[in-house]
């Protein structure tokens, strides 16, 4: 019976969408997903000696790394819960065919929580745990007890994954687990409570008494075997295998009648974001890019001018660059519509591009705050914003003509993992949008001084209004000249 | 109205669309038989300018459909769920064509008043995703949005399949008075045979990308495409290969 199984997934995985993207695309893919992991274990290798020496240099106040690491593993598998529920997917797609054959439901039930077991979220946390254990080892803490610890940290690992099982679509326990633990985050940032104080102990606790590994080992036990009942309840088509709908609600965007013929597809994009989750969470992440510009706050970054501008650029055009960057493949589940229907492009690229024009000026009124930081960062806001609606908003949607993605509207779980969207086009396109304007700034800020570097930002900002309709030219006969190729690509199942 | 020359659609080198040449009057209903893989659904693709033709053309009202754009104010079409929004109401998605079709709200209310029995209080007024939909539901909408706007021109993919009986009277009403205007061609691809010698004045069997039987309509088609399928499953002679030899 397992060997079905086996065959079943093996096909699945050759077989699957993500697979047969050409060479260049498995290769780039491959690579990073190696860097991934080569990155935690030098991090698991490194971690230790990196904080031995930063206590004996006294930046950080402890007795021990381990001890160190132990206390702060709470937030560790707190991020891991939280990364896992929002992106680890549960087996139950796979499993509607499996239910009519002649499998008890147990078998079915093991089959798919097996399936999670061997995901890539239960791996990548080894290729810290491993080199990291060898290093104590090493570092001569008893054998024993690395052991222990180390099967610890095995055993809640797959704990939490059991536990992602049936606490996936619980958002009302989640959020506010979320919110107790950022919580305890700040307040021991702020010296008011440290829990670590407490969990470290707990930790270092599994390190000093070598049986103790029981306790996690108990604790996996019990989320897998709840997990396990959870499933075989849920194994009904209109229980847990069903598609969870919500109630239709209907907005009156009639206000947008003034926009003319555009406020047909105005309305449209706007129920596009309102009601589909990826969109939705394509919104809400462009406007944390508001915040991008804090990261460069860094002294590293001080006598960088051009970071500004950067800084600028992102700050103001997060939602640009992210849902831009995929028309037309937001609306690629009703392509073949789209196409058979009267719809001039211009129209329908117009009304993407007022939406970037208006978030980006709703991104530059938030980003007003960084007059606190100085007036010539607020400047490099303002260029940048103006460059952005200028310029980029056209160049985004030019690069976006090259994707050809299908979009699931639905689900975000694969929002990060849209590889397709990167090739050669896209990637050259990025040098218009964020490498000009800098050199831009540095070629009047050396010669003049630094408001003439904003200035000629703003002003090649405006230059490229003027340009609009041309890139918009070159956008629609991409448009056609691919029309058949998109439909076909957008009408792939994944 | 539409006459279609030469046209063909290869993949891989192997033909799956053949027609050398089909013509279609102002005003005709077609029905378009044949079995899974004929090329029903390819050649609608092409009347829809949604696949490249490998050669040869179609041209609808003097309009040139892989070259010119102009045939769309005129044809509409539903061939399968791609044609649905899902993240709309029904409601919303029929306004959102009728805008496109230059149509006001009050002409699309009518319209969903007129059709009423039609979706027989399912699917309009149910605060309902169209994706949530079952896909008989999706189907109606899909069908009567291929209405709005007083389209010459009505392309429907099997429109049959997946509705309950009753629908599938009021829709063979549907499309029969459709048909009775001598401005608007239907076309429509069924595999029920009854179906389609109900509400098709002409009946044009494709296998294997060719046009085997174009036939007027009368008592005997039915009989006549009985026969015909019944043939091919007992002898599973290949009807294309007897032809190219």
């Amino acid at each position: 019976m397992i060997k079905y199984f086996m065959n079943l997934e093996w096909k699945s995985f050759i077989r699957s969408a993500a697979f047969k993207q050409n060479l260049a695309i498995k290769i780039f893919i491959g690579f990073f997903a190696f860097l991934f992991m080569v990155e935690f274990a030098v991090l698991g290798g490194a971690s230790y000696f990196i904080l031995e020496d930063a206590i004996e240099k006294g930046t950080i106040m402890a007795s021990d790394p381990f001890e160190l690491i132990n206390r702060f593993l709470i937030y560790w598998f707190a991020i891991e819960i939280g990364y896992r529920y929002m992106l680890q997917k549960m087996p139950v797609a796979n499993i509607k065919p499996l239910m009519y054959l002649p499998f008890k439901k147990g078998k079915i039930v093991n089959y798919a929580l097996g399936k999670t077991v061997l995901s890539f979220f239960n791996f990548l946390p080894a290729f810290f745990f491993i080199p990291f254990s060898v290093v104590l080892i090493v570092q001569d803490y008893s054998i024993a007890g690395v052991i222990a610890w180390h099967l610890s940290m095995l055993f809640i690992t797959l704990a939490i994954n059991f536990l992602n099982v049936f606490m996936n679509n619980m958002d009302k326990v989640f959020y506010p687990v979320i919110a107790v633990i950022a919580g305890l985050g700040l307040s021991q940032y702020y010296g008011v409570f440290d829990i670590t104080l407490y969990t470290g102990a707990v930790f270092m606790f599994f390190y000093e008494n070598a049986w103790s590994f029981i306790v996690p080992l108990l604790v996996l036990t019990g989320t897998a075997y709840y997990a396990y009942h959870y499933f075989t309840k849920q194994l009904y088509l209109d229980e847990g295998l069903k598609a969870i709908s919500k109630e239709a609600t209907t907005e009156d965007l009639s206000f947008l009648d003034r926009f003319g013929k555009l406020s047909t597809y105005l309305k449209n994009d706007i129920k596009l974001i309102k009601r589909n989750k990826r969109a939705k969470m394509t919104f809400f992440m462009g406007f944390f890019f508001v915040l991008y510009g804090l990261f460069f706050m860094n002294d590293l970054y001080s006598s960088w001018n051009g970071i500004k501008v950067f800084a600028g650029l992102f700050c103001t055009g997060g939602f640009l660059f992210s849902f831009g960057g995929l028309v037309p493949s937001w609306d690629s589940s009703y392509y073949k519509l789209m196409m058979s229907q009267n719809i001039p492009y211009r129209e329908f690229l117009l009304s993407k591009w007022w939406l970037m024009v208006a978030a980006t000026a709703a991104s530059t009124v938030l980003c007003t705050f960084y007059l606190y930081f100085g007036l010539d960062w607020w400047l490099g806001v303002l260029a940048g914003a103006v460059y952005n609606i200028g310029f980029n908003s056209s160049v985004v949607l030019w690069g976006g003509a090259f994707v050809k993605t299908p979009i699931d509207l639905m689900t975000t779980k694969k929002a990060f993992g849209d590889s397709k969207a990167f090739n050669a086009k896209t990637l050259l396109l990025l040098l218009p949008k964020l490498v000009l304007p800098v050199v831009i700034y540095y070629a009047f800020a050396l010669t003049i001084n630094e408001t003439a570097g904003y200035l000629a930002i703003a002003a090649t900002g405006v230059l490229g209004l003027l340009f609009r309709n041309k890139i918009f030219d070159m956008i629609e006969d991409i448009y056609k000249n691919e029309k058949y190729d998109t439909i076909a690509a957008y009408s792939e199942k994944n | 109205m539409i006459s279609i020359n030469n046209l063909s659609k290869q993949y891989n080198g192997i033909k799956v669309l053949d027609i050398e040449h089909l013509e279609i009057q102002k005003g005709q209903a077609i029905g378009l038989v044949g079995n899974n893989g004929a090329g029903k659904t390819t050649l609608f693709s092409l009347l829809l300018d949604l696949i490249e033709p490998s050669s040869g053309h179609i041209i609808s009202n003097d309009v040139r459909i892989d070259q010119s754009e102009d045939w769309k104010p005129f044809t509409s079409a539903f061939i399968d769920e791609s044609f649905l929004i899902g993240y709309l109401t029904p409601e919303e998605y029929f306004y959102f064509i009728g805008e496109l079709r230059g149509q006001s709200k009050g002409d699309i209310d009518a319209l969903i008043a007129s059709y009423s029995d039609f979706f027989n209080g399912e699917a309009v007024g149910q605060k309902k995703y169209l994706r949530d939909l079952s896909k008989g539901n999706q189907k109606k909408v899909g069908i009567i949005a291929a209405l709005i706007g007083n389209p010459r021109v009505v392309i429907l993919d099997e429109p049959f399949a997946n509705l309950d009986p009753s629908t599938q009277i009021r829709l063979k009403k549907i499309i029969k008075e459709l048909a009775k205007d001598p401005e608007v061609t239907v076309l429509v691809s069924s595999h029920d045979l009854i179906h389609v010698t109900e509400v098709a004045k002409r009946v044009v069997l494709l296998e294997k990308g060719k046009v085997v039987k174009d036939i007027e309509k009368s008592s005997a088609t039915f009989k006549e495409l009985e026969d015909y399928f019944i043939g091919i499953s007992e002898s599973h002679a290949p009807v294309a290969l007897k032809e190219e030899a």
